[in-house]
């Protein structure tokens, strides 16, 4: 009996401080005609930050007002909608002060003290200095409000429950900015606060655990987002041709590389958005990203070197015997066939990035574990973008049915790569194409600097 | 080697490597020459034709993926006597100036308008986003489709609403 009771004591105690450590309280509003005025160079700091952070991409539906929320995030744990983060009193952020902001950022909690979930990526937001948010909230507090409200979250029992989030911020959150590693340079420091902090690079490129957290252990070694791969950004990283910090920079800053082809999907809004900062931020991510992934090997250094000598030559690498073997039904739908007539004009034409199609001896696509992405745009291509010029790819999903599909891809593997053929190809190809997978189809240069189908542009 | 096709309802054999676009066949074969070559890169849609009901650029669609399908061309989709949907509307509304990119926007609008028979601005303008014309008579072109939705609609006759493909 004095077991049990002792017993019962040690739970209510436990629940009771579990309860005492949840609870986060409520911020007083500021009514909007309280704010002080804003400064104008702190809000045009704070826009750049935005685009670090990508805020638009989940804080707005394509085709609606900028900011305004309503996106659906779909989880492994249920469906989340984003917020409307414009100053409108009612249904955004106009009631919110800057502390509010402070403590939503660094901690994940909303003015009111309800806790937020991680699919706002507060785990690398905690990083960002209590200065660049005063910058960020300034920028957001000068956005036009916009009255709308999010659909509500659809999630299971008891992930409802948002208090459970305490718990998982015990486990996952580690707030507050990371140290300086005095041993590296002030660009790769720089870096290393952008990428890990408001450009939350590892949101997608890390993988997650079976609670959504990111596998701290397997730090950029890849992830998924809206239906595509992230590729490994460490020392797995599955491209051809290695990464070095000129490559990056220019990718990241211009959304192509000659030897790495265009972004495209998520990444395209990420590159989009990165257009906004100065040349030395984008060199500083490239700095630190390039350091993660580490020194290449000699021979990764030698079969780039060859691949990019080949491409210059107007010749493909033929890599494995089995490239020689016919894929898909022989003849006439031949994986050989279909990349001769489809594939072959543009992408074997030598033309220029951005416009030109890659040379698959130079994809990273076609070399990465996972064929998801080579299946994505195969299917849907590359939209254009609206209202200015930009790298275009049809969409094949009309033309070639699943087992043409499964012989093509085939045969990029085997004629472009040294690796071994892909699995699952049949079933992966059969989802997407039924939309039982979801994947976000995206222009090239992103949603955000497309005027009619994003909302970038504030119009009434 | 010979590729049996069905192109606007009828069987056709051709001898063709598997590899030849469809669009050079369709043209240099069955003299069937509504489609166009723009670009040859499935950049311009002036080659647009309808595979199984859905737009597909014939410039780099390898023939021997058509064969066993319902390829439709602007051809099929009506006569200089009775033109169809799509194209009357295209003729009422002068939708064509030089008229060379009109018969890929006429398969890509047809294809719109069977999946899709009452669409609103911005899906006509995101169907027809990858289809390019260098007069610029884009806002006929629009209405044109608008004006086709709404004749597909009202006409009770086979004619006018007939699937194609």
């Amino acid at each position: 009996m004095t077991v049990l009771r002792a017993l019962c004591a040690v739970v209510v105690l436990g629940l009771v401080g579990f309860l005492a450590y949840a609870w986060q309280s409520e911020i007083a509003p500021q009514p909007p005609a309280s704010r002080p005025a804003l400064d104008p160079a702190l809000v045009e700091k704070g826009a750049r930050l935005a685009a670090v952070g990508n805020c638009i991409a989940c804080h707005t539906v394509p085709g609606k007002a900028a900011f305004a929320g309503g996106l659906a995030l779909p989880t492994p744990f249920g469906t989340i909608y984003s917020t409307n983060i414009t100053p409108d009193p009612e249904t955004g952020l106009g009631l919110w002060s800057e502390a509010a902001f402070q403590r939503a950022m660094r901690k994940g909690v909303d003015r009111e003290g309800r806790h937020l979930y991680p699919a706002f990526p507060y785990d690398h937001y905690t990083r960002v200095s209590a200065e660049d948010n005063r910058a960020l909230y300034a920028f957001i507090m000068s956005r036009d409000p916009v009255k709308a409200t999010p659909p509500a979250n659809e999630l299971p029992f008891p992930l409802n429950v948002r208090m459970i989030l305490a718990g998982w911020k015990l486990l996952f959150l580690r707030e507050g900015e990371l140290p300086r590693d005095a041993s590296k340079s002030d660009a790769w420091n720089r870096g290393a606060y952008l990428t890990e902090g408001l450009g939350h690079c590892g949101g997608c490129h890390t993988p997650r655990n079976a609670l959504g957290a990111m596998d701290s252990k397997r730090h950029f070694a890849g992830g998924e987002a809206e239906g595509w791969q992230a590729y490994a950004i460490n020392g797995q990283s599955p491209a051809p041709v290695p990464w070095d910090q000129d490559a990056m920079a220019h990718y990241l800053r211009h959304g192509w590389h000659q030897y790495h082809g265009v972004s495209r999907g998520p990444m395209a809004e990420v590159t989009g958005n990165l257009a906004l900062l100065p040349d030395a931020d984008v060199a500083a991510i490239a700095t630190y990203v390039v350091d993660v992934m580490g020194t290449p090997s000699p021979q990764q250094i030698e079969d780039g070197k060859k691949r990019i000598d080949a491409v210059s030559r107007h010749h493909s690498v033929v890599a494995t015997a089995a490239a020689q073997a016919p894929t898909g039904d022989g003849g006439g739908r031949s994986g050989a066939a279909i990349y001769a007539a489809a594939c072959g004009t543009c992408h074997d034409s030598g033309r220029p990035q951005p416009f030109g199609g890659l040379s698959f001896t130079l994809s990273t696509a076609v070399n990465a574990p996972s064929p998801q992405n080579i299946v994505n745009v195969t299917l849907f291509g590359l939209p254009p973008a609206d209202g200015e010029a930009s790298a275009v790819m049809p969409g094949y999903a009309s033309v070639l049915n699943d087992r043409d599909m499964i012989a093509l891809l085939n045969h990029l593997r085997a004629q472009f790569t040294d690796r071994p053929a892909w699995t699952g190809l049949e079933e992966m190809v059969r989802k997407t194409r039924s939309g039982e997978h979801k994947v976000a189809v995206r222009p090239a240069d992103g949603i955000e600097r497309a005027p009619a189908n994003v909302g970038a542009e504030e119009k009434p | 080697m010979t590729i049996a096709l069905t192109i606007n309802g009828a069987r056709r054999e051709v001898a063709a490597d598997a590899a030849t676009p469809l669009l050079y066949v369709l043209r240099n074969d069955l003299a069937l020459n509504g489609a166009k070559f723009g670009c040859g890169l499935g950049q311009c849609g002036a080659c647009t034709v309808m595979i199984d009901g859905e737009a597909a650029l014939s410039c780099i669609t390898p023939v021997a993926l058509a064969e066993g399908r319902q390829v439709t061309t602007v051809e099929g989709l009506g006569t200089a006597e009775a033109p169809g949907a799509v194209q009357a509307a295209f003729i009422e509304l002068q939708a064509a100036q030089c008229g060379y990119c009109i018969p890929g926007m006429m398969m890509s609008a047809q294809a719109l308008l069977q999946a899709n028979p009452a669409p609103t601005d911005a899906e006509i303008r995101n169907a027809l986003q990858t289809n390019l014309c260098r007069c610029g008579t884009h806002m006929r072109i629009l209405a044109a489709v608008r004006r086709a939705s709404e004749l597909m609609q009202a006409s009770l006759g086979p004619a006018a609403n007939r699937k194609a493909g």
